[in-house]
């Protein structure tokens, strides 16, 4: 069933791409679609059949050197199990939802084929994705992250006419291309530490190397620590952490669908699943992690901010992503990777039903995307305004607080992010967990924020009194049902994932363990693994506790003994359970204020406030600064290569031979060979002379 | 007495009597209007020839050593056959509508095949001798064949007076050696010439590797070549651009190896100077040629410059690596000549390559097939022509001598400009009058044989490298 789920995708593409001629264009599109769905309803029946067990299963051998061996394998556990069906669907309803989207695009040119090549690339992607997702090597995972990155960066410049769209896209691929020397680094360091590529032998030796170092200029590092680092590097690059994070608005050129399926709900949550993949390694890397938390913090707070000013509707959405990427990482950071977890899976629904949501005021809109042109567009496509309310609800935390039926009560945001924030506060109350502290704060205030844009955006768009164009107000339109259809199933999602989903992933320990197939606290039930035996008597001098614990590789995460933060979260008191509450009224009021009650408002605070306005808008000047540290010198250097190096060096050499030397020898031999006899024999007598002498001196 | 020695030579003798015999029945009947029939027939002997020889075993020893039938031998002789037969199958309908194909044309080169033979299976120098000169004026006679064209007889003329100079240097340089081994069998001079040879036998043994060296078309004595391919006809040209110049290179082999085999650091250096100027000059003059009879003399000379990079490792490797060499390079020329011969223009031929523009968008079977005759001739993997440098430059890494390597991948790289000139203008370059489609069948089978055996050569070289080992094993050996 997996094989099928895995390749699917890749059969759509590949008939989509190459045989669109032959099956016709809509045929083509119908086809990648279909398989989509039939993908998506497979990942959903090994979702709901899946008893936490890992699984392997073997297709072929790829790479075999000396130690160094790389199956084309699939790993199935809980992780792999809720990407796949996080990826199927959300990739099968944007199959649905390009139909409408992409059916007419003055981007191209009447009777330009365009859209089997975007179904293919599409499907394409999913591909590359479940293949990074059920990577059971860390090769065979590179692969898919390297796949997903040429996808991302073939849809961003789509639209290969607009210079903008293939600038994000080259922007896109160049700081991805930073993370991911990191991530390569960071598999060449497990290779030299672990002697080998394959997670289940890593997570099984990793107890053994908690002493390891690496020697590194003149200074020896911890290994694990490292490794951690960079990993996260490359998780960085991917999930537009910050530092590594200027691609992931840029990446809005691309079409709707685009930014729904890769850049909000699946590729860039790739990141988080690395973190929560190589847990085991985490876990014995704190320092590492108090880095991670940090700047998962920081990133939260950053995006949020500037998500305040912009005035693009799907830049906004797009700091939004970043934003609760960031506090996706702080929840791996503190050891809650099932939070973690939680979060991208409710995030996926809501985040894409907000981007799609988008897509489709765009649609009717005319491909308008500015949010000041917009305004009461909640009578012209009620649908649509319903299912962007949901999405609003759900990311800024909508719910009933303290109330628990078994479950809390209240949209999917509101769950995972309570979730976060409790077990955030929880983990502050290690000693010395300063970080900790820091991080729950800046959420908090994320969280605050994050209501205000989202509001904003909300009020700006669906109410208020039309603005910009009267023409296209009143050509604006409902979206066909192509497109309302994965909105309604999104929509359904953002409502109930928190609630259906909150036991298994924070709930209580025991069934988060049970979901995620940890033997915990019962070392009898749990079959040590073969090498466990090695393990264990390593493991004998540290206290007994520890032994009846699981090892790390038994279950899709692995938390460490001394971990208690998802035990510590239930018992928050009671002002940090409602505090994500207080945050999300503490952003909707002033947002209806401003943007309901004195629309005129926010321009006077603009003015006022000029200096933070243009640091807001500019987004902390990260482009700016980066252009100066980076981007012109990289120029610069690339340009002296090419004209210097290449251009004279290189190119001047071998054309001063090709064009200068080599010709004026040929014109000397042109000249020998005159035809007159004497000349050759002369030629003879001189040659043998020429021997003899050599023979001579020689001999 | 003389039986043995006889049944040594009985393939040799066979040929010599069936060129007497077959000029003796031409004048005597229907003279030129057998010709034709002649060709077909002397083709059809070389190659029964070729296979009976290459059913034969062991080691033959004639008249007193004079004379030497091993491995070896057969190898060069089955190429010399072989060639000289497709060589001469091609040629028929060329001559034919020229009213060149006289019946002496077959005969003359069942002559010059008979000295070759003889060349090849020499263990004297005065046998060496008889066989070149026989092999040389047969070949002279051809060069001039089309006695009414201006630039058939000059070619002829140049070739026989520079041929007479290198044989006046051969002939020095065996009596030099004569006067200081006191014989001319080469196992006598096998077991004078070692250690600090007499200044005298070191002259002798330059004299003669001249003499030779002019045979192949080594530079520095390769004038003649460009301007005999380009002056005798495009049959003849192919002919000696084939047989003779495996015969050549295979005597100097065994003068080398069966006289000299025990002064190898002596007669390495000449040889590793003639191959580096060849191949420098086979890439460096071609460049400047449009004519493609010409491109393809420099083109001979610098792969003869390749192949004796392998004779210059001095090891038995080396030698295996000229044989194979040298088999591939003859099936290559044999589909390039087969090419050539197909570039008229109304019956006329074209040899400008400038002629050759589009020709791939109407003539793409044509056109494929050099393409990977180029292709392989330029020494791209991964066709047959890759491998044959790839053995020479690896025997020579082999023996130390790297720097002949580079130089070899240089020349090769420089050289690589004319063949894939030639690809370009096929394919991309502008469009010229059309040439004429379709000819000869023959011609074309050769054409795209010759291809199809670079493609194909390349999954086991067709066995072609055990042959050449077992050779090259006869040679050091004996």
């Amino acid at each position: 069933m997996a094989t099928i789920i895995l390749f699917a995708p890749l059969l759509g593409a590949i008939v989509c791409g190459f045989g669109w001629r032959a099956i016709g264009e809509a045929g083509a599109q119908w086809f990648a679609t279909a398989l989509m769905f039939l993908a998506a309803i497979l990942s959903w029946a090994v979702y709901l059949t899946h008893d936490g067990v890992t699984q392997t299963l073997t297709l072929m051998t790829w790479i075999e050197s000396g130690t160094m061996a790389a199956d084309w394998s699939i790993r199935m556990d809980r992780l792999t199990a809720t990407m796949l069906i996080v990826i199927t669907t959300v990739s099968a309803l944007v199959h649905l939802y390009s139909f409408g989207y992409m059916a007419h695009d003055e981007n191209f040119r009447e009777g330009e084929s365009y859209r089997p090549r975007f179904f293919a690339y599409l499907s394409f992607f999913t591909f590359a994705m479940l293949m990074l997702v059920t990577g059971d090597n860390l090769v065979q995972i590179f692969f898919g992250w390297e796949g997903v990155g040429l996808a991302s960066y073939l849809l961003i410049g789509f639209y290969f006419r607009k210079r903008s769209a293939n600038a994000a896209a080259m922007k896109a691929f160049v700081v991805n291309r930073v993370g991911d020397f990191a991530f390569l680094l960071g598999i060449f360091a497990i290779y030299v530490v672990f002697d080998t590529v394959s997670l289940q032998a890593i997570f099984e030796a990793v107890p053994l190397a908690r002493d390891e170092t690496i020697r590194f200029l003149w200074t020896d590092w911890p290994a694990l620590e490292v490794i951690a680092i960079l990993l996260f590097g490359g998780a960085a690059g991917k999930s537009a952490q910050l530092l590594l994070h200027t691609w992931l608005p840029d990446a809005m050129e691309g079409p709707t669908p685009v930014s729904a399926l890769i850049h909000a709900a699946t590729m860039v949550t790739a990141g988080v699943f690395l973190l929560c993949r190589m847990s085991p390694i985490m876990e014995y890397a704190d320092s590492a992690m108090v880095f991670v938390t940090v700047l998962g913090a920081l990133t939260a707070f950053y995006a949020a901010t500037v998500g305040l000013v912009q005035t693009d509707i799907k830049r906004v959405i797009a700091y939004s992503t970043c934003s609760q990427l960031g506090y996706m990482f702080v929840a791996a950071a503190v050891g809650v990777y099932s939070v973690a977890m939680f979060h991208l899976l409710t995030h996926a629904f809501f985040k894409a039903l907000l981007f799609l949501g988008a897509g489709s005021v765009i649609h009717g809109m005319h491909h308008e995307q500015d949010m000041r042109n917009y305004g009461g567009l909640r009578r012209r496509m009620p649908l649509t305004f319903w299912a962007m309310m949901i999405g609003t609800l759900a990311i800024t935390g909508v719910g009933v607080p303290l109330l628990y039926i078994g479950f809390p009560v209240g949209f999917a945001g509101f769950v995972s992010k309570d979730a976060i924030v409790e077990s955030v506060f929880a983990a502050a109350q290690v000693e010395g967990a300063a970080h900790a502290t820091f991080a729950f704060w800046a959420l908090l205030v994320a969280a605050t924020l994050t209501s205000f844009y989202s509001w904003r955006l909300m009020f700006l768009t669906f109410f208020g009194a039309p603005r910009g164009n009267a023409k296209t107000h009143e050509h604006a339109h409902e979206s066909p049902w192509t497109m309302l259809v994965p909105l309604g199933v999104l929509s359904v999602g953002a409502v109930v994932a928190g609630m259906a989903f909150y036991k298994p992933y924070f709930g209580d320990h025991d069934a988060v363990a049970k979901h995620f197939g940890i033997p915990a606290h019962h070392a009898e039930a749990a079959e040590p693994p073969a090498e466990g035996a090695a393990v264990e008597s390593d493991l004998a001098e540290s206290d007994a506790e520890e032994l009846t614990h699981a090892l790390p590789g038994q279950g899709a995460i692995y938390m460490a003994p001394d971990n208690e933060v998802l035990d510590g979260a239930h018992h928050v008191p009671y002002w940090v359970k409602l505090s994500p509450f207080v945050a999300m009224l503490l952003g909707l009021v002033p947002a209806w204020l401003l943007y309901i009650r004195r629309p005129e408002l926010p321009a006077r605070i603009a003015a006022a406030n000029r200096p933070i306005y243009l640091f807001l808008l500019n987004k902390w000047y990260f482009d700016e600064i980066y252009d100066f540290l980076f981007v012109r010198p990289a120029l610069w250097l690339g340009r002296f290569f090419w004209k210097k190096g290449d251009g004279a060096a290189i190119d001047g050499t071998v054309n001063g031979v090709a064009l200068g030397i080599v010709p004026f020898f040929t014109r000397l031999a042109g000249r020998a060979q005159s035809g007159y006899l004497f000349h050759y024999a002369f030629g003879m007598v001189i040659g043998i002379a020429a021997l003899l002498t050599l023979m001579t001196l020689l001999g | 007495m003389i039986g043995p020695s006889l049944e040594v030579i009985l393939p040799e003798l066979i040929l010599a009597l069936y060129a007497m015999g077959g000029l003796l029945l031409a004048v005597y009947t229907a003279k030129d209007r057998v010709a034709k029939l002649l060709t077909w027939v002397t083709a059809a002997v070389f190659v029964a020839l070729a296979v009976w020889i290459g059913t034969m075993q062991g080691v033959g020893v004639g008249f007193g050593g004079m004379f030497v039938a091993d491995g070896f031998a057969r190898f060069a002789k089955i190429g010399i056959l072989l060639s000289a037969a497709a060589v001469l199958l091609m040629a028929v309908d060329y001559l034919e509508r020229r009213d060149l194909l006289r019946f002496e044309y077959p005969m003359l080169v069942t002559l010059a095949v008979v000295g070759m033979m003889v060349m090849v299976s020499s263990g004297d120098l005065i046998i060496l001798y008889m066989g070149l000169e026989l092999q040389s004026l047969a070949a002279y006679v051809i060069a001039a064949i089309r006695r009414d064209s201006v630039k058939s007889t000059e070619a002829g003329l140049k070739y026989f007076v520079l041929g007479a100079l290198s044989s006046g240097l051969l002939l020095y340089g065996i009596s030099l050696v004569y006067g200081y081994a006191g014989t001319t069998l080469y196992a006598g001079v096998f077991t004078v010439a070692f250690g600090e040879m007499p200044l005298g036998l070191l002259f002798g043994l330059v004299f003669v590797m001249s003499g030779l060296a002019f045979k192949i078309s080594a530079a520095p004595f390769h004038m003649w070549t460009p301007d005999v391919y380009e002056g005798a006809p495009t049959p003849v040209a192919a002919f000696f651009a084939t047989a003779p110049k495996l015969a050549a290179m295979a005597l100097l082999a065994r003068v080398v190896w069966d006289a000299f085999g025990l002064a190898v650091a002596d007669w390495t250096q000449v040889i590793a100077l003639l191959s580096v100027l060849s191949m420098i000059l086979g890439s460096v003059a071609a460049i400047g040629q449009r004519d493609i009879k010409r491109l393809m003399a420099y083109s001979s000379i610098g792969h003869m410059g390749y192949a004796l990079i392998g004779l210059a490792a001095g090891t038995a490797f080396g030698v295996e690596a000229m044989l194979l060499y040298m088999a591939i390079y003859i099936a290559m020329n044999v589909g390039a000549f087969a090419f050539i011969l197909l570039m008229e223009r109304g019956g006329r031929p074209v040899p400008d390559i400038g002629a050759l523009g589009g020709l791939a968008r109407y003539e793409p079977v044509r056109a494929w097939s050099m393409l990977v005759l180029m292709f392989s001739m330029a020494g791209v993997p991964p066709f047959l022509g890759f491998f044959a440098k790839f053995v020479v430059l690896q025997a020579a890494v082999a023996a130390d001598m790297v720097w002949l390597a580079v130089i070899g991948v240089v020349a090769s790289v420089v050289g690589a400009f004319y063949y894939l000139r030639i690809v370009y203008l096929m394919f991309f370059g502008e469009e010229a009058d059309e040439l004429d489609r379709g000819g000869d069948a023959i011609q074309r089978v050769m054409l795209v044989g010759s291809a199809a055996v670079m493609v194909l050569g390349m999954i086991s070289l067709l066995g072609v490298d055990d042959a050449a080992a077992l050779a090259a094993a006869a040679l050091i050996a004996g």
